[in-house]
């Protein structure tokens, strides 16, 4: 027992994971940051700004951060009811998000930037794009989480499978975040 | 005890159904595995092992088997061989290769080589089986996730396989897949549909890659038994860990790549295409950078090459303590070059593109960085020769392909010196120098890593012996004919004779290398052949080798040789031994060897 109780002070294999895995998807990114970098400093790069509407997915983010926070609180205190709902409340922001997101592009292509418009345009919707794709993975694991909440048959108490998800959800937002100011600022 | 709790409690969240199979490894057999469960979707990183093993193994007959015919090309670039429009098809008509197929087949030789053989085949096998004996682990972190890797890069697999027999051709713009080649489905026959499966495959292969990325290096820093500090870790599990954290850093880069190139392919983006005519018509693409791809190619590419070698590194290092009987010469060192190695890996990638266009002030900073690799590889090196330095060697086959890889590793290291250097590079880029070079270098060594590891894990794979014999007769021939086939490359690179041409008949300066052709693809021949020898002794080992009677074949002191000879899921059928010592306890205060579950001596300190 004296060695069981050393382990539990470690931190968790699939937390530990997520950290390598969040960074593997970081690298990702610095990719697509590091090219739109390179190609930046190249000649006919086109300037335009940013739809505004991803002003607004940003604050649905941030607030989904705070949901999924919450979560993990009501499902330690184990008031179910109110942890089923804060996931779903989640699951529901992300989805906005990526609506949002959407409209983004639909704006832009309308402002004469389709994808296969200027590179500058393209990376936009490349790198936003890509971001999307990690956020609906973020919520396919709350539904799958979601699932599990109702089963009947077997009770999960460990808080881990919640914490890897909040994990995973504050570094999509933290990522969003990183993507939004350097798109910004870099133009 | 200590990964009890650990697997444990992360059975109940993840994989309830397969939790019985590792926690208790006490009465492991108590329930049968179905056949499904046990060889094919199995979770047991043993068995994982093994299929990355053999799926590697014949990728490697296909991968080589190509040079083979490319090599008939080059050899006798006049004469035709009907044999080969009967396995080829309209890609040999009349007998011989088509320039296309000429090109398909170089391009399925790297790609095949360098990732699904020495980069999923090696470190996939070898990380797998022995991370978890060798740090002592009834598992991996995630079982599961370690058998969806290997499903990735089964899937993986499977794309590239159908690539290979579209109408069209499997994709045939060099294992680099550089744009606009690769990026203009109109360019080339093989731009077409094998470029979209090439490309799948790879996304594919890079998921698998990760997948098993994560799990070594949570499972080397999670899942050590109780006394297994990070400095008493064998080096193999060392070179697997710096091996999982270039993967896992540097194959996201790749992907990203590889999401634009498949944008400019379908969406009618223009991140890597501008200003091009295809046919004598002009495309719409504008302000695109070819460049751009090579320098997120690279920065996976470079570090790839340390992917492919640092496992065989650490195989060898181990391999060569245990059958020098000599404990290895200057382990932190080992580990400190293994870090510099790794850390270096993302620095240089500029140097697979001086002559792009590079600014040479900012080659200059590339070619720095590029000769420091000198000194940690020198480092490992003089480590190796040291640690066989009278020792009381034992010529096992395993043992023989470590110092054969130390000797290619020498001989092929230094040529990177030359291409190091840009100003020379100028001259020896895009010839056969290069081809040379990386070739023995990595190829061959790593071959030779992988085969060192084989030969002396095998008792554990299969708890039998591979024979001896045609081990020996595998090492010499394989060695001597790498030598003949890459030395003369040398020579043809220098006087200036490019790589990927299809026949150099039409040329003046390279008519004269036609015999020095025909000798290398005669000893290509006979070095395929002789692998097929060693296929054929690993798969009738596997049914007929001679039987292990102890569960320490090699008197070796790491934790996978305290396993049964044939281990249960879990390893151990009691509880996980504890450590209490290094691995290198060699020729010690009078014995043999010490296993790292002896306890220290009352007048030992700890290493």
């Amino acid at each position: 027992m004296q060695a069981m109780s050393v382990q539990r002070k470690k931190i968790h294999p699939h937390k530990y994971s997520l950290w390598i895995a969040m960074g593997s998807i970081t690298m990702m990114f610095i990719g697509f940051t590091s090219a739109y970098v390179v190609k930046r400093a190249q000649a006919n790069w086109q300037v335009f700004d940013l739809p505004h509407i991803f002003w607004m997915s940003t604050a649905v983010i941030l607030i989904s951060s705070g949901t999924i926070q919450l979560a993990v609180k009501q499902f330690k205190q184990r008031n179910m009811q109110r942890y089923k709902q804060l996931i779903t409340l989640t699951a529901a922001l992300g989805v906005v998000f990526a609506a949002c997101q959407c409209l983004g592009f639909s704006q832009l292509s309308q402002r004469g930037l389709p994808l296969s418009g200027p590179v500058s345009a393209s990376f936009i919707y490349v790198i936003v794009g890509m971001h999307m794709l990690h956020v609906l993975g973020g919520v396919v694991a709350l539904l799958i989480m979601f699932a599990r909440a109702y089963r009947t048959r077997v009770r999960v108490y460990s808080a881990v499978p919640i914490e890897v998800a909040s994990l995973y959800w504050h570094f999509v937002d933290v990522l969003w975040i990183y993507l939004l100011v350097f798109l910004s600022i870099a133009r | 005890m200590s990964n009890e709790a650990t697997l444990h409690s992360h059975h109940e969240v993840t994989h309830g159904a397969a939790a019985h199979d590792h926690g208790n490894g006490h009465d492991e057999h108590h329930h049968e595995d179905s056949f499904i469960s046990k060889y094919v979707f199995s979770m047991d990183h043993k068995m994982i092992a093994k299929q990355f093993l053999i799926t590697g193994i014949i990728w490697a007959i296909v991968g080589a088997g190509f040079s083979v015919l490319f090599r008939l090309q080059l050899a006798f670039p006049d004469s035709t061989f009907p044999f080969l429009e009967s396995i080829l098809g309209h890609w040999a008509k009349g007998g011989r290769i088509t320039p296309e197929a000429y090109y398909a087949l170089v391009t399925m030789h790297g790609t095949i080589l360098v990732f699904f053989v020495l980069t999923a085949g090696l470190s996939g096998t070898f990380s797998n089986l022995l991370i978890p004996l060798q740090v002592g682990a009834r598992d991996m972190a995630s079982p599961f996730m370690n058998m969806l890797s290997y499903w990735f890069f089964f899937m993986a697999s499977v794309v590239m396989t159908c690539s290979l027999f579209v109408q069209t051709g499997p994709a045939s713009g060099g294992w680099t897949s550089y744009p606009p080649l690769s990026a203009l489905g109109d360019a080339s026959i093989g731009s077409k549909i094998g470029m979209d499966l090439w490309l799948t495959s790879m996304a594919l292969f890079v998921v698998s890659q990760l997948l098993g990325g994560l799990n070594y290096i949570s499972t080397i820093l999670n899942m050590r038994t109780k006394g297994m500090s990070m400095t008493k870790l064998p080096l193999t599990i060392w070179s697997f860990f710096f091996t999982a954290i270039l993967g896992v850093l540097s194959f996201p880069v790749l992907l990203s790549g590889f999401i634009l190139l498949l944008f400019d392919r379908h969406a009618g983006t223009s991140f890597y295409l501008s200003e091009l005519f295809v046919a004598g018509k002009a495309l719409s693409n504008e302000g695109g950078s070819a460049i751009l791809y090579q320098h997120l190619f690279w920065f996976l590419g470079h570090p790839e090459v340390y992917i492919i070698i640092l496992p065989a590194m650490g195989m060898v290092s181990e391999v060569l303590a245990i059958n020098s009987r000599k404990p290895i010469f200057g382990y932190l060192a080992m580990i400190g070059s293994l870090f510099a190695i790794a850390i270096l890996a993302f620095l240089v990638w500029a140097h697979h593109m001086f002559v792009t266009g590079l600014n040479p002030f900012l080659g200059a900073f590339f070619v720095l960085l590029t000769l420091l690799i000198a000194v940690p590889s020198a480092i490992k090196v003089f480590n190796w020769l040291t640690t066989i330095w009278k020792g009381s060697i034992r010529f096992t086959p395993g043992a023989l392909f470590s110092i054969g890889f130390v000797s290619t590793f020498i001989s092929g290291g230094l040529t990177g010196i030359w291409l190091g250097n840009s100003s020379i590079d100028i001259h020896l880029h895009d010839t056969y120098f290069v081809i040379a070079h990386f070739h023995i270098v990595m190829g061959v060594s790593a071959f030779f890593g992988m085969f060192a590891g084989i030969y002396h894990w095998f008792p554990k794979l299969y708890g039998r012996y591979l024979n001896g014999t045609l081990g020996y007769i595998h090492f010499w021939i394989t060695l001597v004919g790498a030598y003949c086939i890459f030395w003369p490359m040398h020579y043809e690179g220098m006087a200036g004779m490019p790589r990927r041409y299809y026949d150099y008949s039409n040329w003046e300066s390279f008519k004269q290398f036609a015999e020095l052709n025909k000798f290398i693809s005669i000893v290509v021949f006979i070095v395929f052949a002789t692998q097929l020898l060693f296929v054929f002794n690993f798969f009738y080992s596997i049914f007929k080798g001679r039987k292990l009677t102890t569960t320490n074949p090699w008197d070796a002191t790491t934790l996978e040789w305290t396993t049964p000879i044939h281990p249960g899921h879990g390893n151990w059928p009691g509880e996980i031994p504890e450590v209490h010592r290094w691995a290198y306890d060699y020729s010690k205060d009078g014995k043999d060897f010490i296993p790292q579950t002896v306890p220290l001596g009352p007048d030992e300190t700890a290493h």
